[in-house]
Order: structure tokens, then sequence, then C-alpha cells
């Protein structure tokens, strides 16, 4: 096999030809450019590939690529996932979601992916609300943001902290990436894939429709000037005085092994079972 | 006196080795060639605590529990009266009782039962290392008319670790019994059996669900731990790990459900096993694998609800949830086991339909036959083993329909991996690529699509167990399902023995209901009468809605914890036809 040359891909052959839902100028068209060019780059057969998500505008990416997709219940994306990578290590398994998906509905999931560190990368497109639902705040939502008729004073709660708690909960590798840099997202995806592990990468993805202002963050995200540490209290330290728009590199890697339950004895049969109920 | 089957307790505090001496008494009882069945019942401690261990008997397979019990044996009387309603006496009941714990509390006396003493805590002390569940051990088996010999060999295998003097001082304590029971009042024995009585096998309705869904192919499990169904997890971790299979203990029951839809669309037969509670979280996203079709297993052992209810003990009442918790129109499969060794069928069964449909099907068992364990004819080997119908090569030029209009519904399966093939499975409603759509059309298409794979689909005659008295089915009809199918059973033997006729129908296949099958089922039937443990009568306002029943139907249902006895139904049956 290994005299084979490897077949060359490209971004195009992991997109499908149906038609985004996204509104013009979303931060997730790009997000979607990205992961198929980093796809490409990794030359894996589309078959060989499976992207997991759940609901929101983000989540629809799976159906918009050519590789097998699955789109689930609201913030479950993760479960479909791990049960799909523990039952197929073969395969390569990309989640893809948003912010409420992710750290909301599915809190729980991901605080628990992170510490079972099955080998997933965790693509979180975050635009601090929920778009489908037309502009609710979300986790990662400012507390005094007053754009929403659910809470028009504000949520007047401190957002969640995604990569904090990421990093506190076991996440093997931590990124943020911003949706205006396409061509450093795909390097960074390549790498999240390659990492053994939860890899975990948050995406600045702009919601132009009811978080206009957020078009401002092309001009606000500034490249990190540090590269990634495989220390977590450094990278908790640098998370913990981290304003949020310091994007473009990896900041941490761990080793953890990933997990993957180990059988003591595989080739035993099920008469074997039924005997031991024998008198 | 012999008879056909003996009924007895072992009552005792924590620490008293109640469910230690029930065991034994099984595992012995199966070495004398008997069959048997031990319920358990204890106290809300996590640990120690009352507890009582609820035997019967008999020289062939046992179904339920008796009307009454014949023996009550108490180690002490600590709380024992939290068990009275479930441990009934009569007259002729037999209570022994240590005098060193005193006097039987007055509220298990109702009946007037007869009173005898056992000097168990004496008789122990006088031998070394002696304990006093053994010395009723001795007497339990003398009464009953256990051989000896058999205790011995169970014993030794029990104590084999602990080593031959731990072995002596069992045995001379059971030996004292024996020789003290010379003294007690007489409760029916047993008769010994031929030494061929067929191949047996010693089996909890727990282990026998897990052993199911193995056998049905299922290899990967994610589970969250609750309490009736906790018993069916702890089975399948290790033996999975045997066949080449895992169990992943999920984070809560919305992952256990969702990690074995991504297991399953990935082509690994996956189950998972909760009760009530769990069910309830599960219920979203069991829609989803209606949707996009994703076959799996889900076991609920049900116990008391609603909300926490009585986590340990049985009800037949996730009825409703089960056959119409799902929002919108999702065709889905339910069945239910009807018996210990019958979870195994049921299991089996529905892996196979899960499978061969690509539909989730909920299985329902409960705690009664769930923690019960039960000497029971070895079961047959069964040929249906999941199926499911996966697509073949990519067709050149033709983009691949996970969801293609066929006659069966059934629509070839790709697995990722197949190259040419790869398609997103939705929850969304789609047409046949996948493709969501919001039209009517898509919508009603993909309706009839899953509706018709479990409308076509044979079902064989395993949708219930149909059995009628010797002398033939006469005109009555009992219908049940589930753990309630023991005592019906044994209802309707005795029924027959007093020379009645009926037919009893436990049905197995509660969704989707087979309305041509029943018919013929109740051909000629003038009368129904629905047994069921359900406050509510679930089953019964079901059959009401799908089926067409005679005028003269009846409804005998009651909630749990408490089951049916053989006699409460006969009663039933006898005062009708009177």
């Amino acid at each position: 096999m290994e005299a084979v040359a490897k077949k060359k891909y490209a971004a195009k052959d992991y997109k499908s030809d149906l038609k985004p839902i996204w509104c013009p100028g979303c931060g997730d068209y790009t997000v979607l450019n990205s992961i198929t060019r980093a796809l490409a780059e990794l030359a894996l057969p589309p078959e060989q590939v499976a992207v997991v998500s759940g609901i929101g505008c983000s989540s629809r990416i799976p159906a918009y690529t050519s590789v097998y997709g699955f789109h689930g219940v609201h913030g479950r994306a993760l479960p479909v996932a791990t049960g799909l990578k523990l039952a197929r290590p073969d395969l390569t398994v990309l989640v893809t979601g948003g912010d409420g998906d992710g750290f909301s509905i599915g809190g729980n999931h991901f605080l628990h992916a992170c510490r079972r560190n099955v080998d997933l990368t965790y693509i979180v497109m975050d635009n601090q609300v929920y778009g489908m639902t037309k502009g609710q705040a979300s986790p990662t939502t400012a507390p005094d943001w007053e754009g929403s008729k659910l809470t028009p004073e504000g949520t007047g709660i401190n957002p969640f902290q995604p990569l904090v708690v990421g990093l506190a909960s076991g996440a093997n590798f931590i990124a943020r990436v911003s949706s205006s840099d396409p061509i450093n997202m795909a390097k960074i995806i390549v790498e999240a894939i390659r990492h053994p592990g939860f890899s975990l990468v948050q995406v600045l993805s702009p919601c132009v429709t009811f978080r206009p202002e957020q078009a401002e963050w092309r001009d606000i995200v500034r490249t990190a000037v540090v590269d990634y540490t495989d220390d977590a209290a450094r990278a908790a330290r640098r998370l913990m005085t981290d304003d949020g728009f310091n994007v473009g590199k990896v900041l941490f890697k761990g080793s953890r092994p990933p997990f993957r339950p180990e059988f003591e004895n595989s080739n035993g049969s099920v008469a074997e079972l039924e005997a031991r109920f024998a008198l | 006196m012999t008879a056909k089957s003996v009924s007895l307790v072992i009552a005792g505090s924590g620490g008293a080795g109640v469910v230690t001496a029930g065991s034994l008494l099984l595992d012995a009882a199966a070495k004398a060639g008997w069959y048997a069945l031990m319920s358990r019942s204890s106290g809300p401690q996590i640990r120690g605590g009352e507890a009582a261990a609820m035997l019967r008997f008999a020289t062939g397979p046992v179904m339920s529990h008796d009307d009454s019990f014949h023996l009550l044996m108490a180690i002490d009387w600590d709380n024992i009266t939290r068990f009275s309603a479930e441990i009934p006496l009569t007259g002729n009941s037999l209570i022994v009782g240590d005098p060193a714990h005193g006097e039987a509390p007055a509220g298990l006396l109702k009946n007037s039962p007869r009173q005898a003493a056992l000097a168990m805590t004496d008789i122990a002390g006088k031998i070394e290392n002696g304990r006093p569940n053994m010395v009723a051990l001795g007497a339990i088996a003398a009464l009953i008319g256990l051989p000896a010999g058999a205790m011995q060999a169970v014993v030794e295998d029990n104590l084999k670790r602990k080593g031959q003097a731990a072995i002596e001082a069992s045995m001379t304590a059971f030996h004292a019994g024996v020789a003290a029971a010379a003294d007690l009042p007489a409760i029916p024995k047993l008769p010994a059996v031929a030494a061929d009585s067929g191949p047996r096998w010693s089996i909890t309705g727990n282990e026998a669900t897990g052993l199911g869904v193995i056998r049905g192919g299922v290899r990967f499990v994610a589970a969250y731990p609750i309490t009736p169904a906790t018993e069916v997890l702890e089975w399948l971790a290790p033996s999975l790990a045997k066949v080449g299979g895992m169990l992943v203990q999920a984070e809560d029951e919305l992952a256990s459900i969702n990690q074995i839809i991504g297991a399953s669309y990935g082509g690994v037969p996956a189950m998972t096993a909760t009760s009530g509670p769990g069910l309830s979280l599960m219920i979203e996203s069991l829609g989803l694998a209606v949707a996009a079709e994703v076959p799996l297993v889900v076991v609920d052992v049900m116990r008391v609800g609603p909300s926490t209810g009585i986590a340990t003990k049985s009800e037949q009442s996730d009825l409703n949830i089960a056959v119409y918790g799902l929002h919108g129109d999702a065709p889905h499969i339910v069945v239910a086991a009807n018996s210990v060794s019958d979870c195994l069928f049921t299991t089996q069964w529905a892996v196979h339909l899960a499978e061969a449909m690509q539909v989730p099907a909920l299985v329902l068992t409960d705690q009664a036959m769930g923690q019960a364990r039960a000497i029971v004819p070895k079961p047959a080997e069964l040929a249906f083993i999941g199926q499911r119908l996966t697509a073949t090569a990519a067709v050149e030029g033709e983009r691949y329909k996970r969801y293609a209009m066929t006659g069966s519904g059934v629509s070839p399966m790709a697995i990722p991996g197949m190259p040419g093939l790869t398609h997103t499975a939705d929850g969304l409603e789609h047409n046949e690529f996948g493709t969501p759509s919001s039209q009517a059309s898509d919508h009603h298409a993909q309706m009839d699509k899953r509706s018709r794979k479990l409308t076509q689909f044979n079902y064989g005659d395993h949708w219930a167990d149909i059995e009628d008295s010797e002398v033939g089915a006469g005109d009555t009809a009992i219908i049940t399902w589930g753990s309630s199918t023991g005592p019906a059973r044994e209802a309707l033997d005795r029924y027959s023995a007093a020379g009645g006729k009926a037919r009893l129908i436990s049905v197995r296949l509660i969704a989707p209901v087979q309305p041509e099958k029943m018919a013929a089922a109740l051909k000629g039937m003038r009368r129904v009468l629905v047994v069921e443990q359900s406050h509510s009568g679930q089953f019964y306002r079901m059959l009401r809605a799908f089926y067409d029943l005679p005028v003269e139907t009846r409804s005998l249902h009651q909630g749990g914890p408490l089951a049916f006895g053989p006699g409460q139904i006969l009663e039933q049956l006898t005062a009708w036809s009177a």
C-alpha cells in the first residue's frame, strides 16, 4: 500500500452542492471553507471523515460537506461523535456547532468530552448569539447586551469562558481563531485533527444579522504573541488574563492519551458467556 | 405432605445474611433438580438495612410467586413489618422466629399464622464460627425436603476460598438446623426429582437482558447507572469486552442515547438500558433515531413512577411514555418481555427488529423480573441476529439516496467508510437524499416510508404468547403483558385444573399494534379480562383504542409495587363464569 501514491484532493472535493442557509457575510462561510481546505491538506478520503453537529446556524455544516454527516438534536453533537469515534476509531470525526449548542444546552457534554478525551476535533463557531431563533443572548454574550427582547436589560450574567472551562475539564488541544483569516484557520484545524485526543477550536465567527457590531472583530482581533504551551497552569494564566481576541495560534497542547476502552480478551464467544449460567 | 411448589421468605436485618442464605438455597435447589424463583426486597438504605428474600420452589418451571407463603423464616424482626404487604401469610403459614429476638410483631399475625421457635442464635453460638442464617437454612432444608447433599455441594463451592474450616463451620450449623427442625410443625415438602431434569440455567432477568442484546449482535453500549437497570450494565461491561464490544459510562442519559446513535450510525449495533426517569430524558433523541433511521435498542427496566417514585420496586406504568412519548408522528417499536427467561428472547428479537427496520426499539422489562433470579430450562438457541440492509457499491454518476423510497420502506444504509455513498443523516425532515426539506410532499413521503417499514414487516408468531387451557380455549380470554403474565399463566393453569376453559394472550409486540392478529386470537371469545400493574389501566386503554374487544371486557389493574397473585386473577375468572 505504501507504494501507492496518496491521492490528491482539493478543498472543493469536500463540498456538497447544497447552498447554505446562512446570511450573506456570515462568518460560518469561511469556517466551512477552512474545514474543507484542512481536509484537502490532510488528503483524507471523504468517506473516512464524518462531521457531526447539533442544532443552530453553524450546525448546518455537515450537509454542506461531501463527507459523512450527522445532523442531530440540539446540544448532543458531542455524544453522537463520541459514540461514532469509539465504535469506528478508523474514522476522522469532526464536530461543528455554535456557542448555544455547545455551552448552554450541551454544556454537560462539553465538560465530559474534554474530560473523556476521545480523539475528536470540536470546532465551535462563537458569535455570542442565538441566530437561528432570531437573536437571543447565548452563554458567551456580554451581560450588558440589550439586543434581545427576551433579555431587554441584558442578561446580567458574566459570559461563559469556553477555553478556560475546556482547559480545566481536560481538553488536550486548545486554539482560538478568527473567521477573518481562513488560511490560518485551516492550518490550525489541520493541527487540531492531527493532535490525538479532544481538540477544541473556538472560532470568532460574527453574526452580521443579529450582532452587526461584530463586523469590527476583524479589526480588533490580533495574532497571539506567544506560541502554545504544554503546561496547563501557564495556559490557564494566559487564558484568565486574555480579552478573548488573541487569535491565530494554538494556546495549549496536552499529552494525555486519548480515551479508548481496553478489552481483556476480544476472542471470547457468546457460548462462553452462556456457559456461566448453565447448572 | 408433598406439594407442586413451596414458597418461603427469609427476612432479617442488615448483616443477617438473608440474601446470601436465599442465594445458597436457590443454588442448592438447582442442584437438587428443582426449579425456583427468587425475588428480593429491601429497605431504602443504601447498605445494610432489613431485607427479605422471597423464594418459590417447584418440580417444574416457576412463572410467578404464589398467593401466600408457606413459611416465613425470620432471622430477626427488625423492621420486618415493612414487608408485611409483600409477604402474604395465611392461617396455614408458619412463622419461625428466634426467641433471642423476642416475639413476632403483631403486624405479621393478621391472618393468625402458626408460629414456632428456632433458637438460631443459641444453636449457632455453640458452634465455632457458626452463624444463625446457616441454622435457619438447615431447618428450611429439612422442612421443604431439600437434600443435605445439595447444600453441602453449594456451600463447598461458595466457601472454597475461605477454606475448609469455614465450610465445616457452616455445615455444622446447617446440620444443627436440620436436627432442630424435627421439633417444628410441618409445611409442604417438595418431592425429589429424577436426576435427569434437563439442562437448566440460573439467571436473573437483567442478566438475560444483557445476554439477549449480545446474542442479537449489539457490541456498543453507552449508559448511565439507574436502579433497577444497573445490573444489566454491570453484566454487560465485562461480557461485551470478552466478545470485542464495549460499554461506555456516559455523563447522563442524554449522552447515553446519543452515543449509541453515533455508534449505530457508524455501523455497530448499539443499545442502552435505563429506567423511567432515564427514558424520559432520552425521548427527544429517540425521535431523532426515528427520523434519521438509526437502529438501536433501549431497555427500560420499569420501576414505580412518576418522578423518582419507588426506585427499588416494580410497576408496569411506562407503557404510555414508551408508546406515545415521542413528539410528532414517530413510528417505532415497543416490545415487552413476559418472564425472567423471556428477557433473553425479547431483547434479542428487539435487536433483530431494530436492525432490520432501521428504527429504535424499546424493550420494557421491570424490576420484578429484572432483579429476580430464576432456575429455568435452558433457553433455546435463536437464529435471529440483527441484519441491517446496507448499501452496496456506489453507482457511477448516481447520487446515493439514503432515504430512498422502497416498497418495504427500508432503504439500504451506507456506513461511514463506504466510498461514493457519503450523505448526511438528519433529524430535520428531508428528501430521499437526506437533504433538509420543508416541503409537504417530502414530509408525507418520508412519513409514509417510516410508517410502512413497521406495518409491512412480518413479525411472525412472536407478537404474543397465546396459550389455551388443555381442554380448549372456551370463550374467555385474559389479555396481559410483561410481569403480569406469570400470575396470569398460573391463574389459567388453576382455572383449567378446575375444569375451566380460557385463553391467555400475553402481548409481546406492544407497538406497532397488530389488529388482524389480535382479531384472530380473539375469534370466538365472548369475554376478555385485561390484567396489568398500572393504576390508570394504561394497557386496557391502549387495547380499547386499537383493538376490537368484546362488549364483555373487564379491566383488572392495580398500581405497583405489589404483584398480582395468581389467585387474584383466578377469582375474577371464576366470579365471572359463575
